[in-house]
């Protein structure tokens, strides 16, 4: 039993991650070919719809790694939780029942038209398919965070007698205090991630002096989208979804933020350290004093709930790992809003293409956003635990009672081998796109 | 209500069937058929232009089934957990062979994504017929060994095939001679409908021979058809109870008969798009037929032990069915305006049609 339970978590962990890679930048970057489109529908100005266009061919690459990736996670939900899937389909069914009907088929029914139609249709449609495509692919987004909300905080649902989840409130669903924060922050967070492909693109066409008026248009809009996503990043978004895990996950709170020990007189922040589970403390701990308790309540000298509080049955049951992700996603917040700040600033000083420090660092930002996004995912998933909903079914109540752990360890090896060829495969594609660089539009 | 989802949950399916019925065909027959480069071309962008948006009608299904049985989505999905997962496997292979053949233009890379494509849509026809003669077989619910259910009544564990390779075994696996001929069936079947779309949307120049091949490919399906109905007779005795009782339901199998006899005139049908409508109707009617035989069951059981699944045991309560329609009409509605519009603007021949990223 426990090894089911081991594998099924490992498989889930490994194709939800290597999924999210591409949904991040499929929802971010639809959202800045639309503003492309829009800029050259105004001005008429080629080289805008020329971004676009480009941009479109690796917007292209990355929803195909999307939807064959984004097909087994449904599947998944039978096939490896199907005790979980028996007792709460009946809510989270609904939300993803109309992901499928109102997303996915605006977004793919669009997309071939958006990418093959221009010529046929004329700017104007040719703008409104994208756009779709781009509405499709943040519903799609909403569908999903509307399922985990109710994850993470049930509501509107009753339990019969049998463990079944059944839905009393249908309009609950949607207005569950956890959904819109989550979800702003992680659309907002994947318009970083595609603000900083885009910047990181124009950098390495100036540096490489290719391309370089694209890459002048990229590094610009780029850096503008990245300053204002990462400042939206942290305030309000990430503000709000740290306050609601303070308010409906305590336990999760005190393990994220690193709080072994209640302290009386406000919590400290910590900065950096390294959880001893066997002590119960922080290796080499640096913190600072009462200001997680201003930041989460507003109030210098407010006690908030340690581990010590929690039975351990209660607590994460990977208590480091959520601990790494939480720090590892609000310290790399926190250099992005620096390093896109300073970007911007040279921007409007009119010295960002030539100074090569910054374009490099710039460039080889691009791994960062990806880590961030996916580390976040960690803090909420991590976090849940030990429950699949919150509070109320445990993880290990959720797995399929007929599938061996033999059969989950075969299967989670052909996703390694398949994802792997998939990783290479969209590595040069996307490469390739990138060193071929936009074609100017011939008259 | 169960019986209004049942039946939208099956038009769903029945049109995934019929749309990515005809990129699998389309793909069966370029692995087979198509020769020269520029047919290779055009027949892997018949398919490559639409496979997503036809795709999404399974996501689609699997969505509609987890919210309204969810318990006959976790019991199935981990039961046929193998199987399953290969198709998804198949699947991405499939996707990748047709999005990726275009991105280098030299013959190794091209060929290499050609077979992908081909070889995975022949494998996902047959496991999909696989999968269809499953559901009409029954399974080992609740995993009986002598006598004793070894999981909760409504879930079992399909092994890939078991020893005796009979649908008459205590313990049938997913591959058995009864569920090859269904598959084999829809391979066929699938064959004959991407061969009609190739004919219809393309100007290959094997859309002459395609002709004959339908007829061929029809006279097979004939056969395959008769011998099918006498061994269904012996795997399931039952499965003609349902048309007896309930003599409209004979208008399934009407549909499909149908289409198999017009498709033997394949070669007087003088609008491309009418050969085409005679294998929607053979598909529209193979899978109706087949739910139908078993109504109200969703899944039969092959021992006496434990009930067979219905759609009145599978369903969840009465207030999320119900919540669920109001939502469900407008976007059923929405998924038909999508469709006529793409095939309004991808109307006629792909052969012009920019494609290639």
């Amino acid at each position: 039993m426990e090894d089911m339970l081991f594998y099924d978590r490992l498989q889930f962990a490994f194709t939800i991650t290597f999924h999210y890679i591409f949904p991040q930048l499929t929802m971010g970057l639809s959202l800045m070919i639309v503003y492309f489109k829009w800029k050259y529908l105004r001005g008429n100005v080629e080289k805008y719809n020329d971004a676009a266009k480009f941009f479109m061919k690796i917007f292209a690459i990355n929803f195909t790694m999307g939807v064959v990736t984004g097909i087994p996670m449904e599947f998944q939900f039978g096939t490896n939780w199907a005790k979980f899937s028996e007792l709460t389909g009946g809510i989270i069914g609904q939300t993803l029942a109309m992901e499928g009907m109102f997303s996915f088929f605006l977004e793919s029914s669009f997309l071939a038209l958006f990418i093959f139609g221009e010529k046929l249709m004329g700017q104007k449609l040719h703008f409104l398919t994208g756009f779709l495509v781009f509405l499709g692919s943040w519903a799609s987004g909403w569908f999903i965070l509307a399922t985990n909300a109710w994850m993470q905080h049930p509501v509107g649902h009753e339990v019969l007698e049998n463990g079944k989840f059944v839905l009393e409130n249908f309009s609950a669903l949607f207005t569950n205090p956890w959904l819109l924060p989550a979800f702003l922050h992680n659309q907002v967070a994947s318009v970083a991630t595609s603000s900083f492909v885009v910047a990181s693109i124009g950098a390495f066409y100036i540096l490489r002096n290719k391309n370089v008026a694209y890459g002048k248009l990229f590094l610009k809009t780029g850096v503008v989208f990245g300053l204002v996503s990462s400042l939206l990043l942290a305030f309000p978004t990430g503000d709000l979804n740290a306050k609601n895990v303070a308010k409906y996950q305590p336990a999760a709170f005190a393990a994220m933020e690193g709080i072994f020990e209640t302290e009386e007189a406000g919590a400290e922040i910590v900065l950096i350290g390294q959880p001893n589970m066997v002590e119960k403390k922080l290796d080499n701990k640096i913190a600072v004093p009462n200001i997680l308790s201003f930041l989460t309540h507003q109030e210098w000298d407010r006690q908030i709930p340690g581990m010590d509080q929690f039975e351990k049955d209660e607590l994460p049951d990977n208590v480091p790992a959520l601990y790494y992700a939480y720090h590892i996603m609000v310290g790399l917040g926190t250099i992005f809003i620096g390093i896109m700040a300073l970007a911007v600033f040279f921007l409007w000083r009119e010295k960002l293409y030539t100074l090569k420090p910054l374009l490099w660092t710039i460039m080889f930002l691009v791994p960062f956003p990806y880590i961030a996004n996916l580390t976040g995912w960690y803090v909420a998933e991590l976090g849940r635990q030990p429950y699949l909903v919150y509070g109320l079914l445990r993880t290990s109540d959720g797995i399929s009672p007929t599938v061996s752990s033999g059969n989950t360890l075969f299967t989670l090896l052909g996703f390694v081998a398949l994802y792997m060829l998939l990783g290479l495969l969209f590595l040069v594609l996307v490469g390739k796109t990138i060193h071929e660089g936009p074609t100017p539009q011939k008259h | 209500m169960e019986v209004f989802w049942f039946v939208i949950i099956a038009i769903v399916l029945v049109v995934f069937f019929i749309l990515d019925g005809y990129d699998f065909g389309a793909g069966i027959i370029h692995l087979f058929l198509a020769k020269k480069e520029k047919d290779k071309e055009v027949i892997a962008k018949s398919a490559g232009l639409f496979w997503d948006s036809n795709e999404v009608w399974l996501v689609a299904a699997g969505g509609m089934l987890f919210m309204a049985f969810p318990t006959f989505y976790a019991s199935v999905f981990s039961g046929f957990y193998l199987p399953l997962i290969i198709v998804l496997w198949l699947i991405v292979f499939r996707a990748i062979g047709l999005e990726f053949r275009s991105q280098f233009n030299y013959k190794m890379w091209k060929d290499i994504w050609d077979k992908s494509f081909g070889i995975s849509s022949l494998l996902l026809a047959l496991f999909f017929g696989i999968a269809l003669g499953n559901i009409v077989r029954g399974v080992n619910l609740g995993g009986v060994e002598n006598g004793v259910s070894v999981y909760e009544k409504h879930y079992f564990f399909l092994p890939l095939w078991d020893s005796s390779f009979s649908p008459m075994s205590q313990t049938p696996g997913v591959i058995d001679w009864f569920t090859i001929i269904i598959g084999l069936i829809t391979v066929v079947t699938l064959a004959i409908h991407g061969a009609n779309w190739i004919v219809l949307k393309t100007n290959s120049s094997i859309n002459k021979e395609l002709k004959n091949v339908v007829l061929k490919l029809n006279i097979v399906l004939s056969v395959l058809t008769l011998f099918s109905l006498i061994v269904w007779n012996i795997v399931n005795p039952k499965c003609l109870h349902n048309f007896m009782d309930k003599p409209y339901l004979l208008i399934f199998p009407l549909i499909y008969f149908s289409g198999l006899i017009s498709l033997f005139f394949v070669k007087k049908i003088k609008k491309d798009s009418h050969a085409f409508l005679a294998s929607t109707l053979l598909i529209l009617g193979g899978i109706t037929s087949s739910l139908a035989s078993i109504f109200p069951i969703l899944l039969p059981s092959t021992n006496t032990i434990n009930e067979p699944l219905t759609i009145y045991n599978m369903a969840t309560e009465e207030y999320g069915l119900s919540v669920a329609m109001n939502w469900g009409i407008i976007g059923f509605i929405l998924l038909f305006v999508y469709l006529i519009i793409q095939k309004r603007l991808m109307g006629g021949k792909v052969d012009t049609m920019d494609y290639g990223h």
